[in-house]
């Protein structure tokens, strides 16, 4: 479907915006840029015609009236990031980006090992390192990731050399200040993780205020052959916001990759997550959680591809809808021809809190190989009554007993996240959102679990 | 024994799903005594048990359920636990995410509250926790899994037995514990119930296996068919039952000396 004249113009007056600020920049990037308007103008946002978007309608998003966020952002301390970040970690980098321009002041840098660069990635691509351009354009584009080529202008480029790993995580956090009016902001990363190399990213998106905003980000990584890279996703955008990421991952042989991500916020959100297994012996996991109550939509479509023989795949994504709220998870699995000895398996459950709220999940199989390991299973439903019986039948209330069934649903996504400051600041997180919340933090208290 | 029964279920008729399961169950139980219920598959048995213990999902259509001289059938199942009743279930469900020892202390600190007893400290009840462990023969380690989490059927049965004897309930239901069980477990299960026996406690043992009476010797046994009580007697009723099958104790009304059916 085309764009509505005033959206289109938008749009155009913001890459003339964007791109008039980057003339020295290299041709290739001037090109795709270009490549991404053609095709984004003649496609515009995808309709709910669209297979891949058949149950979020991106109304919010279209006729919004979104335009780049100032450069005043406001008044903020590095005591308000402490606030924002996480836990309390020492040991971290922190890169802040504030309405989607990097912010030194507030961002906490450290030594890195030599052979490690982390920075700005429009800084990054004018510079020593201007071989970049077949890491950003060996991925299957959509309408989001081309208006972020179009219109990104700042994001972070990391960069590890072979054998470099970095002890401590970097975190990548990208907040939104509130606006009077409807901003947007287009955050681009790029991780190269050379061979043997190993790094923790976590990229955390908050909004401070509930003014509607609109975040469109991608980040792309490539893990090198026997690679670790740990990536954690920690969204929660504010309670009008929309936010579309994709998550792109290219891995070679031998490479250990988890992305696993937390969607607690916006009031329509999209998470793309596309995982080439691309060298044998590759390893994946995806793990999620989402929560969405009020009128939140939350969507997720992840793609692992099996590229080559003898990787493995393993995907848990866990939902919890209440109110009117609804989630989508589709999770495709493509197991290429050759890839013999693929090992995937995937889960999905929603937990259905109220009778309004709804979910749709559609586990896609692709499997083009015949000696291979494949599994999924999908559910959908209210509280487990038998389980509810059983404890209450223990002496346990009901109202702690929803809560704790609610509680332990949700965890058992989150104990995969293997960074104890991130995860315990999530369950934190979680408690506070569960109805009934109160019993739950006492049995958790009383029971030291 | 005398004095007021502890329960008393009269005239119980219960239905799932419309389906009418029981109908028309009298039994009475007296604080010290032992009961064993037999009878054949999708007599009631659970249904009877899960009555007592407060499943919502069966609805009551007629009778009454007292449990020392109050309602029972009024008060919810949390209520029920806290006032002493514990069921042993036939198919205990896993719980992902809340680790044993965790649940173990949460029904403890309710019933425990609920009497007017101070909460067990960490040291206590760990202490407490791995007394009974004994007792039980289970391993140390299942403590800290989820709750009957990937646990095997025997792992499971002597989780509930482990439940029972840190809880010590006053009226217990264990609903066919000692099924797969080997003999070894089935001794173990015997153990957990004859410690709780005494002049305080009512015990009520479901089983289809007169074996486990060898263990948990009952005062006394009946025979639940088609949703009601058709026949009452002493422990050798249950032999009886071992020898010649169901076939001979079929009609409800045998059981007040009327003609049994072919
Ligand atoms: N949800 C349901 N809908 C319809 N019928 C049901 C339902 N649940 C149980 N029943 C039926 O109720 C009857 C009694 O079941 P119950 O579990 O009480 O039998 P039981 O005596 O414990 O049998 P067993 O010895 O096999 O454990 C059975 O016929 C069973 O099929
Ligand atoms: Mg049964």
């Amino acid at each position: 479907m085309t764009l509505p004249a005033g959206t289109r113009d938008r749009y155009l007056a913001e890459f003339e915006r964007v791109g008039g600020s980057r003339k020295g920049r290299p041709a290739w990037l001037r090109r795709l840029r270009d490549e991404a308007l053609a095709r984004f103008l003649a496609s515009g946002f995808p309709t709910v015609k669209h297979e891949d978007w058949k149950y979020t309608g991106l109304a919010a998003i279209e006729q919004g009236e979104f335009e780049a966020a100032g450069a005043d952002g406001g008044d903020l301390s590095p005591a308000d990031i402490a606030g924002i970040l996480p836990g309390e970690e020492a040991d971290r980098h922190v890169l802040v980006f504030l309405d989607g321009r990097y912010r030194p002041e507030l961002s906490t840098r450290r030594d890195l090992p030599s052979g490690a660069h982390l920075g700005s990635l429009t800084g990054a691509l004018g510079g020593e390192f201007d071989g970049l351009v077949p890491y950003f354009s060996r991925s299957a584009e959509t309408a989001f990731t081309d208006l972020n080529t179009m219109l990104m202008e700042d994001g972070v480029f990391l960069h590890l050399a072979k054998d470099v790993r970095v002890p401590e995580p970097i975190y990548l956090l990208f907040l939104m200040s509130p606006a009077a009016r409807p901003v947007m902001a287009h955050p681009r990363n790029l991780i190269i993780a050379g061979e043997n190399s190993g790094v923790t990213v976590v990229e955390q998106y908050a909004g401070r205020g509930d003014s509607g905003y609109f975040v469109n980000s991608v980040t792309d990584i490539s893990a090198g052959r026997d690679a670790t890279v740990s990536h954690f996703r920690f969204q929660e955008e504010g309670p009008s916001a929309c936010h579309v990421a994709a998550l792109r991952a290219r891995q070679g042989a031998g490479s250990r990759f988890a992305a696993h991500s937390a969607s607690f916020g916006a009031l329509l959100s999209r998470h793309d997550v596309h995982a080439v297994l691309d060298g044998e012996g590759a390893e994946c996991l995806l793990n999620g959680l989402y929560l969405g109550n009020g009128r939140q939509h939350v969507d997720h479509f992840t793609t692992i591809d099996h590229a080559k023989p003898s990787c493995a795949s393993r995907e848990y994504f866990h939902g919890i809808l209440n109110d009117r709220a609804r989630g989508v998870f589709r999770g495709r699995v493509i197991v290429r021809k050759d890839a013999q000895k693929t090992d995937a398996r995937q889960t999905n459950r929603n937990l259905l809190l109220s009778k309004e709220s709804e979910a749709d999940s559609r586990p896609q199989l692709e499997i083009h190989a015949d000696d291979v390991k494949c599994t999924h299973g999908a559910t959908t439903g209210p509280l487990d009554e038998e389980k509810l019986f059983y404890m209450r039948s223990r002496g346990i209330d009901e109202a702690s007993a929803k809560g704790l069934l609610t509680y332990a649903f949700a965890d058992e996504v989150l104990r995969r996240f293997d960074l104890p400051v991130l995860r315990s600041a999530l369950e934190e997180k979680l408690l506070a959102w569960i109805p009934e919340t109160r019993r739950v933090q006492e049995f958790l208290r009383e029971t030291g679990q | 024994m005398s004095g007021n029964p502890m329960l008393s279920i009269e005239n119980l008729h219960a239905a799932i799903d419309g389906k009418p399961i029981l109908r028309g169950v009298n039994l009475s139980v007296r604080a010290g005594e032992v009961h064993a219920i037999m009878g054949p598959n999708g007599s009631g048995k659970s249904t009877l048990a899960n009555v007592v213990a407060g499943r919502e999902r069966y609805e009551v259509r007629a009778g009454s359920v007292r449990y020392e001289g109050r309602d029972l059938l009024s008060m919810p199942p949390e209520e029920r636990a806290k006032e002493g009743i514990f069921l042993a279930f036939q198919h205990p469900v896993e719980i992902p995410g809340v680790t044993n020892l965790s649940f173990l202390k949460a029904a403890l600190n309710a019933v425990r509250k609920h009497r007017g007893l101070q909460e067990l400290d960490v040291v206590e009840f760990r202490g407490m926790v791995l007394e009974r462990i004994r007792l039980v023969e289970m391993d140390e380690e299942l403590l800290l899994r989820a709750v009957n989490d990937g646990f095997s059927g025997g792992e499971k049965k002597r989780n509930e037995i482990l439940q029972l004897a840190v809880l010590e309930p006053k009226l217990a239901i264990l609903d066919e514990t000692d099924s797969g069980l080997d003999i070894d477990a089935l001794k173990v299960v015997a153990k957990g119930v004859n410690r709780l026996r005494s002049p305080e406690r009512g015990i009520i043992v479901v089983t289809h296996y007169q074996r486990l009476l060898n263990y948990i010797v009952p005062d006394f046994v009946h025979v639940l068919s088609e949703g009601q009580i058709v026949r009452s007697g002493g422990r050798e009723l249950a032999l009886e039952l071992e020898e010649r099958g169901y076939g001979w104790v079929h009609a409800p009304d045998t059981a007040n000396g009327g003609e049994a059916r072919p």
